[in-house]
């Protein structure tokens, strides 16, 4: 498999060039970056029409439906992360490429994360003042979010990976995923409760940077193995 | 040791093993759960809170035990299926899970009904229940998943890769719904003091849950043996089988 007569790049550049290919191509088709936060205020718009205006009563639920919401948003956005790629068949040279696979991987969920994680994270606290999210926790919000959804947008690559070849793979997806998203959002949720009633919150957003840990160590191995099986399968 | 792992490549090997070891299973599958059900429901003492209510143990434990384990045997085919690729094991992996998530169910209900008389209410979150429900969930994926793949080999492999992720997810999943649970709820309803519990109520509690191991067991060699037959069906050997038994009757 070594071309001798080919320069070999090492894996460093070709990472840094798949994160430029991938935050080119998001930014271009800005509908993708946008949308999931649309949807994010929209289903917060939902709360307090389905349940109650009630300042008082919306502010006790408000760290949950965030998080839920931003979890929801981040699921949206999966099913897109792989699709192009397996449709023009960029996919496959990406998997034949000499560079190790896993390491692109993280490079994807890295500019995946940039363009979904991060800016629900940035609208969140928005949201938070709307559901009379009490003073105090929002920079708690932001950071769990952004901590968090890193950890989502890698279990749920996993997820996307291995229903990439699937025609409609978008309902299985959640299936599959959602189940595995439950540690994150108990600690997401609890860091912003946290907060909100005064309590420490460092052990919570330690717990969140440890399942980020275990989610960088083991996810893009997973992620690559889902996409060997997609191409073949 | 390495040797083993070369028979087990073979799935005839496996089918007449599996065939004579599988009515010893189910003698002592059948066996032991006829005895534990009798010795449980009419001779083990009445618990002094719970009266007669208790007894749903019987049904709850064996089966919580085998929802857990059968994950974890799944995830263990599937690796074996994908490091050695030995088809087998991911026959066997693709029979268990139907039967993990009957557990699963199994054990939610009992435990639903158990929580009437004991609890006033059919469900509430707790700990247990909630990793139970998302074990549920789980199995419900790996199946899933299996059946939307169009061929044969791409379902196992996702099957085995999903099934191996969920088992690390199951600990991580496991403690955090334990202390989200301290978090809400005042730990008010642990009613299963299990080192309490008196030999005369434990010892058919045990000859229950090895009943149960060893019906899983039992029918996953049946399933398994089927599954061989149906995916081996162009084989020779099948086929000779077949007509051998043709013949006999």
């Amino acid at each position: 498999m070594n071309r001798p007569n080919e320069p070999q790049r090492g894996a460093d550049a070709a990472v840094v060039a798949m994160l430029k290919r991938d935050l080119m191509l998001l930014l271009r088709q800005r509908g993708d970056v946008i949308n999931p936060l649309v949807f994010f205020a929209l289903v917060i718009t939902l709360f307090p029409i389905g349940i109650s205006p009630e300042p008082a009563l919306l502010a006790v639920v408000a760290p949950g439906l965030l998080w839920v919401a931003a979890l929801l948003a981040a699921l949206l956005s999966l099913d897109g992360l792989f699709r192009s790629d397996f449709d023009d068949g960029s996919l496959e040279q990406w998997l034949l490429a000499p560079q190790p696979t896993a390491l692109l991987c993280m490079a994807k969920v890295l500019a995946h994360w940039l363009l979904t994680g991060l800016p629900l994270a940035l609208i969140a606290p928005l949201l938070g003042v709307m559901l009379a999210l009490p003073a105090g926790s929002y920079w708690a919000l932001c950071v769990s979010l952004a901590l968090g959804t890193a950890s989502l947008s890698l279990i749920g690559a996993i997820g996307a990976a291995l229903t990439v070849g699937l025609a409609r793979g978008g309902v299985l997806l959640s299936l599959l995923v959602l189940p595995l998203y439950i540690p994150v959002l108990i600690f997401g949720s609890g860091a912003v409760s946290a907060a909100v009633v005064g309590s420490g919150l460092a052990a919570h957003l330690a717990i969140l940077g440890a399942l980020l840990a275990v989610a960088l160590m083991l996810a893009p191995w997973a992620i690559a193995a889902a996409l060997r099986i997609s191409i073949n399968g | 040791m390495w040797a083993f792992i070369q028979k087990l490549r073979s799935p005839k090997w496996f089918y007449a093993i599996g065939g004579k070891c599988q009515p010893w299973f189910w003698a002592a599958a059948l066996g032991l759960i006829a005895l534990g059900s009798v010795w449980g429901l009419a001779f083990a003492p009445a618990d002094y809170q719970q009266g007669n209510s208790f007894r749903i143990i019987y049904v709850h434990v064996p089966t919580a035990f085998l929802a857990q384990s059968i994950f974890v045997s799944m995830a263990a085919c599937g690796l074996a299926f994908m490091v050695w690729k030995i088809k087998l094991a991911d026959m066997a992996a693709s029979v268990m899970a139907p039967i993990g998530a009957l557990m699963t169910f199994v054990a939610l209900y009992s435990g639903a009904v158990w929580g009437v008389p004991t609890w006033g209410t059919w469900w509430i979150w707790d700990a247990r229940l909630t990793s139970m429900l998302i074990l549920l969930f789980l199995y419900i994926g790996v199946i899933a998943l299996r059946r939307a793949f169009a061929s044969l080999e791409g379902g196992a492999r996702a099957a085995s890769v999903l099934a191996m992720v969920g088992v690390i997810n199951i600990p991580i999943i496991k403690y955090s719904v334990d202390w989200w649970y301290t978090l809400h709820q005042p730990a008010s309803f642990t009613i299963t003091g299990r080192a309490a519990m008196p030999m005369a109520m434990w010892a058919p509690l045990l000859v229950m849950v090895v009943g149960f191991y060893c019906f899983f067991i039992a029918l996953t060699l049946t399933r398994t043996r089927s599954e061989i037959l149906r995916r081996e069906g162009g084989k020779r050997w099948v086929r000779e089988l077949v007509e051998e038994g043709a013949d006999g009757l």
